[in-house]
């Protein structure tokens, strides 16, 4: 353990600890950008420099250890100045699109918009670039906008670090970096899965969920149900068995998109069905919201409530088993069931049915 | 990517191997820099080659050196506002301060000494919307020579065979051609363009060959104006009172040189040994001086402050040119011990033949220049058993000559680098019996030059039954002082018209007295500038003759050659003998060299108006 300070506090921080890690546990904010935890760490936006006593130059709190007695500063005007210009750098490094993002507010802000607010950043008066690069969008799940990207590396880091893809890159060409995105025309010839991770880093929207573009129309809402902001509603991928966490973004009752959430076996990624396939058939018009019964009478399926249903299941399950033995049963599991939901499906094939006759086409 | 990696030593990017080239063409581009540059436009250029080396993962580096460059072009472009240089100021500090890496905060950190130190170009770009005076290019060899001499003429001259004309073309700015072929530091050679295809012209060799050739006491001067009855005394028979003399003499002045040593030449006799230049080399220097007009000689007369009143009251006009002649000491134990002496001292007494005998002894030499080396050099050619330089810098710090150094180096001499002499251990009769010396190591670049700091080491011991000291000179100024002249750090005061800062109203002071221990060629400058100043403070405005023109040039040869360089007897032939070491030119080396010159007195800048640096 470290004995630093922060701001003259008095912090006890994990040896190996950055000063970033230090400062967020006790609750110090510090701008941060580029960094992204469990993603990239290359210090490149310098939003995060802080001042470290007895050195010279300012410091990227996101990269540099905390030493034993470390006095560190988070804020003065001379950061608040570097950090300001390193944002007005970044916004007039490309065109208009780009630079606009410093004025945009509200829910659906990206968040590089929402840290120039915080930092006052305004939108800068001499971008003279155009937003001349083409869109990279031949992938039905994923686009590129490089008139938006800024090179923070965190998708890299994603793609790579992460998610171990590898098939997305950065093309380090001096002050010509462009992110090499796998979504063109020949995306099939590619590595991409696209599993969208590098979108989800992504802190401008130059990466980008076809399934949730951000200047969709507004949809019908359910009548009644207005949200002022998006919320997130945590759950499990409905997709396999390994039980990946994500948040659902719910907007006026409907639900709009998907994030990786930080679970223990997926540590906020996600695969391609759980970001893009995991909530379209929720307001799907085939999808069934009763149970339904065939009719003895007509042969028709009709509407039942769930006890009608589950009598007429539990009854005629039931006496099958009594009248032909359990070894005639055979309890054949979705694979679009959690881990928990098939093993309690066994228990009930095992206890209720009295059948070994188990199986599963969950095979990811 | 998916498929199995192996490794390679091919390099990553196949074009870095062929990089090898482009690199070195861009360290030519900017050895190369014309004197005479906006440093503005100097600034943007470094900028812009910081902006192109960005790997591109930072922001202050990617995104702030390509903007910086773009406010600095505007500001060379004379095209920015005046908030220009706070705004890039700021940026420059964002950049030095928050870079990841050297290739941002080292370019950043450029620019800032930049500024500061330019701070007037600056300025006048924003609020002139021009240059400072003087700015704009101009020949890189004649601008460089600080006498201006018109070397790519007398280049052009050795190669069309004229090799009198050549002398008397240096001669028009610099009556010294044999001495400066001999040991002159060329300065001509520094950025000459030549390095854009290859290498510096060789110059100085070139002039060696003229002169070897033509030697300059055949060579007949230029003809001089009608006499003035005006009287010019100078103090000091070096190179900086003879120039100044030869000037006087031929604007039709007369002239009376008074020197303190038995004979003319000052350092280039008193301190340089004759193995750099033959004393009979020097003398036709000298006799070519002295045709030139009404020179009296007054060798032997040492002028002290009553003798420099009188002079001052008696001519029309006085330069002072009395050159370094004391050798600095060392303030430590055991220096008064007998066996340790003063460089100049020793090569003083060489001047008028008195030869040391060291035979069988240990010398060490206390100092790192160019007098270090020829004391070492000299105390070789006096039969010493060994000769060591105890220096506390490292050899590539030392300020002599590189060339210096090897040839002591291949002479037998011993560099003891990283050694400061701490003190002299003394028999019992008085007599130096070595050197002892604190072990130093190198440490952080001080006033731009890396410090010794003293080591963890024991004190070494040098054997030595000679210790000669060879720190640097100082001015021996009392006389001049005692008659009102000031001095500042113990040199001469005078404005840079070389006229004294204060005294008799018709002194004027120049050479090593004036600027400190300098080169041969500065003290040959000063001559000049003194002696066309006489002229002005005299009533005058004459013209000094030159009869001779630089020959049409052809058009530049752009194969790369090799350089020629002047090669030396060997080693263990020359460290027995008192004789010249190095030898000439042939005529094809000569002929090739000559041919490489791009005559830029005639192509780019030296063809327009401000283009040259020549008196008419």
């Amino acid at each position: 353990m470290h004995n630093i300070a922060i701001n003259g506090e008095p912090v006890i921080a994990r040896e190996g600890a950055t000063i970033l890690e230090a400062a967020r546990k006790v609750g110090v904010r510090i701008p941060t950008l580029c960094f992204l935890k469990e993603r990239s760490g290359v210090a490149s936006c310098r939003v995060c420099v802080v001042e470290v006593e007895g050195e010279p130059y300012p410091v990227p709190a996101c990269a540099t250890p905390v030493r034993d007695g470390m006095e560190i500063t988070t804020d003065s005007p001379k950061l608040a100045a570097y950090r300001k210009m390193a944002l007005e750098l970044i916004l007039s490094s490309k065109g208009a699109a780009l630079a606009s993002l410093a004025c945009e507010e509200g829910a659906e802000a990206t968040e590089l918009s929402k840290l120039c607010c915080e930092l006052g950043v305004q939108v800068p008066a001499d971008v003279d670039g155009t937003d001349a690069l083409p869109v990279v969008e031949g992938n039905p799940f994923l686009s590129y906008d490089p008139n938006l990207c800024i090179e923070c590396q965190r998708c890299v880091g994603a793609c790579n670090a992460a998610a171990r893809n590898h098939s997305l890159q950065s093309r380090m060409r001096g002050s010509h970096v462009l992110i090499d995105a796998p979504f063109g025309a020949d995306w099939r010839a590619t590595d991409c899965e696209s599993c969208g991770n590098c979108a989800q880093a992504c802190p401008t929207g130059a990466l980008s969920l076809k399934s949730r573009r951000r200047s969709e129309a507004p949809v019908e809402t359910p009548a009644g149900v207005q949200d002022a902001e998006a919320r997130f509603v945590r759950t499990t991928c409905p997709h396999c068995g390994v039980g990946c966490q994500l948040e659902l973004e719910v907007r006026d009752g409907r639900i709009v998109g998907a994030r990786g959430a930080q679970g223990a076996s997926n540590r906020s990624l996600l695969c391609v069905k759980g970001r893009s396939a995991s909530y379209d058939f929720v307001s799907s018009p085939d999808r069934l919201t009763s149970p339904l019964v065939r009719s003895p009478e007509t042969g028709e399926l009709e509407p039942a409530t769930w006890d009608e249903a589950l009598d007429v299941v539990a009854s005629r399950f039931t006496a099958l088993r009594d009248e032909c033995g359990g070894e005639s049963i055979a309890a054949f599991a979705c694979s679009r069931s959690t881990n928990e939901d098939v093993y309690l499906f066994q228990k009930m094939a095992r206890t209720a049915l009295r059948s070994n006759n188990i199986d599963s086409c969950a095979r990811v | 990517m998916g498929t199995l990696t192996l490794f390679s030593i091919r390099p990553r990017s196949a074009a870095d191997a062929r990089l090898g080239s482009t690199v070195d063409r861009f360290a030519r581009r900017v050895e190369a820099l014309p004197p005479g540059i906006c440093p503005v436009a100097a600034q943007a250029a470094l900028l812009r080659a910081g902006a192109a080396q960005t790997c591109g993962k930072c922001v202050p580096c990617r995104d702030g050196l390509p903007r910086l460059a773009a406010e600095v072009d505007e500001i060379v472009a004379c095209t920015a506002d005046a908030g220009a240089l706070e705004r890039c100021r700021a940026l420059a500090e964002m950049i030095r301060d928050t870079s990841d890496c050297a290739i941002g905060y080292e370019a950043a950190a450029a620019f800032l000494e930049g500024l500061d130190q330019f701070t007037d170009e600056f300025s006048a770009h924003i609020d002139q919307h021009r240059c400072t005076e003087g700015i704009g290019q101009s020949v890189p060899c004649e601008t460089l020579c600080p006498a201006h001499v018109n070397a790519p003429g007398y280049i052009a001259l050795v190669a069309e065979g004229k090799y009198a004309d050549a002398v008397n073309m240096v001669r028009k700015d610099n009556p010294f051609p044999t001495a400066c072929a001999f040991v002159c530091e060329h300065p001509c050679e520094e950025r000459c363009r030549r390095i854009l295809l290859d290498a510096p012209i060789n110059i100085r060799g070139i002039k060696r060959f003229a002169v070897d050739n033509a030697p300059a006491d055949t060579v007949a001067t230029p003809p001089r104006s009608v006499d003035t009855a005006r009287t010019v005394a100078i103090i000091g028979g070096g190179p900086s009172g003879l120039t100044c003399a030869y000037f006087c003499a031929l604007m039709g002045h007369r002239v009376t040189v008074f020197e303190a040593r038995a004979q003319l030449g000052g350092m280039m006799r008193y301190g340089i040994p004759a193995y750099r230049f033959p004393r009979e080399r020097l003398d036709e220097d000298i006799r070519g001086i002295l045709e030139a007009g009404t020179i009296t000689i007054r060798c032997g007369e040492e002028v002290d402050a009553v003798r420099m009143r009188e002079i001052a009251d008696t001519y029309h006009a006085v330069y002072v040119a009395i050159g370094a002649q004391k050798g600095k000491t060392l303030d430590m134990p055991g220096a008064d011990a007998e066996g340790v002496m003063s460089a100049v001292d020793m090569l003083g007494r060489i001047g008028d033949g008195d030869y040391p005998d060291f035979t069988g002894k240990d010398v060490a030499v206390v100092g790192g220049g160019n007098v270090a080396m020829d004391c070492a050099r000299t105390a070789v050619r006096a039969g010493a058993k060994t000769v060591s330089v105890a220096y506390r810098r490292r050899k590539e710090d030392m300020t002599a000559l590189p060339t210096e150094v090897e040839a002591a180096i291949a002479e037998g001499v011993e560099m003891m680098v990283l050694q400061a002499p701490s003190s002299i251990e003394v028999d019992d009769e008085g007599r130096c019996r070595a050197l002892i010396c604190q072990p130093q190591h190198i440490g952080p670049v001080k006033r731009g030059r890396p410090a010794p700091v003293a080591a963890d080491k024991p004190p070494v011991r040098m054997p030595a039954d000679v210790v000669l000291i060879a720190v640097g000179q100082d001015i021996d100024a009392a006389p001049f002082e005692a008659c009102g002249m000031t001095t500042t750090w113990g040199r001469l005061d005078a404005d840079d018209r070389l006229h004294a800062a204060s005294g008799p109203r018709n002194v004027f002071v120049g050479g090593d007295c004036q600027t400190g221990p300098a080169t041969v060629i500065k003290a040959i400058a000063a001559g000049k500038v003194a002696a066309r100043n006489i002229d002005a403070f005299l009533g005058y405005n004459h013209k000094v003759a030159c009869e001779v023109e630089a020959p049409a040039p052809h058009a530049n040869d752009r194969t790369p050659y090799g350089r020629v360089e002047l090669i030396e007897r060997p080693a263990r032939e020359r460290r027995a003998d008192f004789e010249d070491v190095e030898l000439g030119m042939s005529l094809e080396e000569a002929r090739q060299e000559c041919g490489r010159c791009l005559r830029c007195d005639h192509f780019g800048a030296g063809a327009t108006e401000r283009g040259r640096q020549q008196y008419a």
